[in-house]
């Protein structure tokens, strides 16, 4: 123990299985769960939908709520929720709090840009068509309310946290970087208190397309992560949903009287050469990297469903170990830059209940019993990066 | 023997290699010809055409092979070539440089010629929402695929370069560059690494980026005279000018540098950022987020306001920019701010978003290192309201041994750099 020890004292979820710590606790912790999904908006992929949200719960000025699209507004939510859960809100603290948030961004008028689809096809003068159609229809905050950047903005304006605002972008490796920045962070004692997270809104043409450029898309009927097929497409199946943490040194969660989830003990992360074919033995080097107890260990997997790199997870954590996997994409979908604050936050919940999640899928995953000290979470990137943490009991 | 410690007790953080790329040019030397002989890179736009635009001039960086490629290509050829120039002038090795990669980039979003391209192909029978999908799933592109990853530019220079681990890609608006040093820095102060490459690239002047920050009023539209439109502090700036570039930061430990006998050009002192809750574009109307960040900057280094000897400007020539800039700095340095020369390398470069708190961050090492400071052109109408000496359109000789370098961003993003020229 050190008093520079990374706690997690907040979260914030939400997932099409609803919202808030005890809530994915709920679900997920009752054998067989069964996924919330929707099969006929962007058919024929599925997706795991937004929960209804009261988004004045979190974001009380509707001025505010205006000036962002789903994407910022579901990420500036779940902040707030991490900041409630860890008592955080006070004015003090927020302004000295650190911020990382993993971004994605670009969720374009979907009707702006059909229009110019659809005119460009009677017209040679494209550019031009460009112009015309971009500066009379695009409505001028929206470039603001799809940036990057300002999902961390909006979080500085709504619920005031001040102390420092990093965005990190590229899909689950920003989230990997982002907790491993923040808890590296403070265990140098460059922070004493950060929010950290991501969030991702999978309900839009150009979010889905972001993946199926690549052809990582499951096309047909659902199945469970570890389940799906090559002739099925690609094998993601994305879903909506947010995920923030408030992570702070053991010290400064001791002095203000807050009892924490657990803690990360370790996190690591790379950027291993998949065309050479060595993932398999990456993913391995992660996990030792991470110090596990050598002993049965649950491993709350982000596996995407991703064919190769989901091929090669499933083969590192059988050979590298006793894993009992817990594929959460079953039951959320991929969630992008959301991911690995998501397995993480998972990873926390089960030590502090002390209890192991049953199988999320019960063929594919072994059963686990008694109260986990140590969970350990991964998050293999569909495409590129690599990131493997351990979480323990604080 | 100077101290490889700092005042906290880090590691000191040395420079020891630099490139850039603006509209003025390619590379070190004549960036800085160009910028100290007060010369502009700003011209009319040809990449696209400029019917409908209020805004018809910039600072693209146009002499590329990837300039008319799209904003993914250009983007990762600027980064490219400033590393490539920092790296070897670090005399590190080119493809095995063996720290981490901080990149800042913009976001860019899939390119609407490639967008067109694939409507094209589309099936029109199919429901709206699938048109593109399916025509992406029927043809894989794997170029537009990589272009619309927000990872993979900084994946393909972790390559290129030999980098590190899992290379960070960040987005602090206009602050960015300015933060990928910062992380750099961090990164080494904490012994993670004995060297850090910190790149800003933005090549992401496109007409729709144009037309945003057009519709948020941001742009200059005095296209007459496109080398006069960049105007910062003058009483009548109206907006600032969209650019390119890119520039790279060799970061190492002096004690590293020093070991190895590299050739040190100056030292990051110091990093403070402070975040904005006020608004999304604006700054909070009395500055206390850009004070705070100054003075976290200079605590950071270890200094006192009086140590600052030049201040490389955010001066981006926007009215808000501007006066608020010079609200934080005379609050900071009070009476003395008169007379610190102040300039603003936008004023020849446009400002190049994503890569500016890097570009601007490698023209202050310059300064320091040549003794000269880059004037601010185009000042031939001040601002009474704000009383700075910008060192109007004339370079000035001078030693400058300390630096503060300001980056401030849409988002309420505000980091700040000291910089010197000597270790303590």
């Amino acid at each position: 123990m050190s008093a520079r020890d990374v706690v997690i004292t907040g979260l914030g979820l939400v997932s099409s299985l609803g919202e808030g710590a005890e809530r994915h606790w709920q679900a997920l912790s009752a054998p067989g769960a069964a996924p919330v999904l929707d099969a006929e908006r962007f058919d024929p992929y599925t997706i795991h939908p937004l929960p209804e949200i009261d988004w004045g719960l979190q974001i009380a000025k509707r001025g505010d709520q205006r000036q962002m699209e789903t994407w910022q507004r579901l990420g500036t939510y779940a902040a707030g929720v991490a900041l409630d859960d860890a008592g955080a809100k006070d004015e003090a603290l927020l302004a000295t709090m650190d911020m990382v948030v993993a971004a994605g961004g670009g969720e374009r008028d979907v009707n702006v840009d059909q229009a110019i689809l659809d005119a460009a096809r009677t017209r040679n003068d494209r550019d031009l068509l460009l112009n015309e159609k971009l500066t009379t229809e695009l409505r001028p905050t929206l470039f603001l309310a799809q940036l990057s950047n300002l999902l961390a903005g909006n979080i500085s304006i709504v619920h005031k946290v001040t102390g420092s605002s990093r965005t990190f972008m590229g899909e689950e490796g920003a989230g990997i970087s982002a907790i491993e920045t923040a808890a590296a962070r403070i265990r140098s004692g460059q922070s004493s208190h950060v929010l950290v997270g991501g969030a991702f809104q999978t309900e839009h043409p150009d979010m889905l397309l972001g993946y199926e450029l690549g052809g990582f898309l499951h096309r047909k009927r659902w199945k469970p992560v570890w389940q799906r097929a090559a002739n099925d497409g690609g094998g993601v199946i994305s879903g909506s949903g947010a995920a923030f943490l408030v992570l702070e040194s053991r010290e400064h969660a001791e002095a203000r009287g807050h009892k924490p989830y657990a803690a990360i003990k370790a996190v690591a992360s790379g950027r291993a050469r998949r065309d050479e074919g060595n993932l398999p033995e990456a993913v391995s080097g992660l996990l030792r990297v991470l110090g596990a107890p050598d002993e049965p260990l649950m491993a709350i997997s982000g596996a995407s469903g991703a064919h190769s790199a989901t091929g090669a997870e499933r083969a590192a954590l059988a050979s590298a170990g006793d894993y009992a996997v817990r594929g959460f994409s079953t039951l959320t979908g991929h969630l992008k830059e959301a991911q690995f604050p998501f397995a993480i936050a998972l990873a926390a919940l089960a030590i502090r209940h002390g209890a192991h999640y049953p199988a999320f899928d019960a063929e594919n995953e072994t059963a686990a019993e008694g109260a986990p000290r140590s969970v350990v979470a991964t998050t293999i990137g569909y495409r590129r990066f690599e990131g493997a943490a351990l979480v323990v009991a604080a | 023997m100077a101290r490889t410690t700092d005042h906290l007790g880090r590691p000191v953080v040395a420079v020891t290699g630099v490139g850039v790329v603006t509209s003025l040019g390619q590379g070190i030397t004549d960036n800085w010809a160009a910028l100290t002989a007060g010369r502009s890179g700003i011209h009319p736009i040809t990449r696209f055409p400029t019917e409908h635009l209020n805004t018809t001039i910039s600072g693209t960086v146009d002499f590329l092979e990837s300039s008319d490629k799209g904003a993914s290509a250009l983007t990762y050829e600027l980064a490219e070539i400033s590393a490539l120039e920092a790296v070897s002038a670090s005399g590190l090795g080119v493809g095995d440089f063996a720290g981490p990669l901080f990149l800042a980039s913009p976001p860019v979003e899939l390119d609407w010629h490639e967008r067109l391209a694939l409507y094209d192909a589309a099936n029109l029978d199919l429901p709206i929402y699938e048109r593109l999908l399916a025509a992406a799933r029927e043809q894989l592109r794997q170029e537009t695929f990589e272009a619309s990853q927000f990872g993979a530019i900084a994946d393909r220079l972790a390559d290129r370069f030999g980098t590190r681990g899992l290379p960070i890609t960040l987005s602090t608006a206009c602050a960015s560059g300015a933060t990928a040093i910062q992380l750099g820095v961090e990164a080494i102060q904490r012994g993670e690494a004995d060297r850090a490459l910190s790149i800003g690239a933005d090549g992401s002047a496109t007409a729709e980026a144009l037309i945003r920050f057009s519709l948020l009023s941001a742009l200059s539209t005095q296209n007459e005279r496109p080398e006069k439109a960049s105007k910062p502090f003058s009483k009548d700036r109206d907006g600032f000018v969209l650019a390119e570039g890119s520039a790279a930061l060799v970061l190492e430990s002096l004690e590293s540098a020093l070991a190895r006998g590299a050739n040190v050009l100056g030292i990051v002192r110091g990093c403070g950022e402070k975040a904005d809750d006020f608004h999304r574009t604006r700054s909070k109307p009395d500055g206390s987020p850009a004070i705070a960040a100054v003075k976290a900057a200079l605590a950071d280094a270890g200094m006192r306001e009086d140590e600052i000897e030049y201040v490389n400007a955010h001066g981006t020539s926007t009215p808000e920019n501007d006066k608020m800039e010079h609200l934080s700095l005379s609050t900071v340095f009070g009476e003395r701010m008169k007379t610190i020369p102040i300039s603003s390398n936008k004023s020849m470069i446009g400002h190049t978003l994503s890569a500016a708190g890097a570009v601007e961050a490698v023209f202050s090492i310059l300064t320091m290192a040549e003794g000269v400071i880059p004037p601010t052109i185009n000042y031939d109408n001040p601002d009474p309201a704000i009383e700075l000496d910008v060192v109007p359109g004339v370079k000035r000789d001078a030693q400058v041994s300390t630096v503060l370098s300001n980056s401030f961003g849409f988002g309420g993003q505000n980091t700040c750099l000291v910089m010197a020229r000597e270790p303590v």
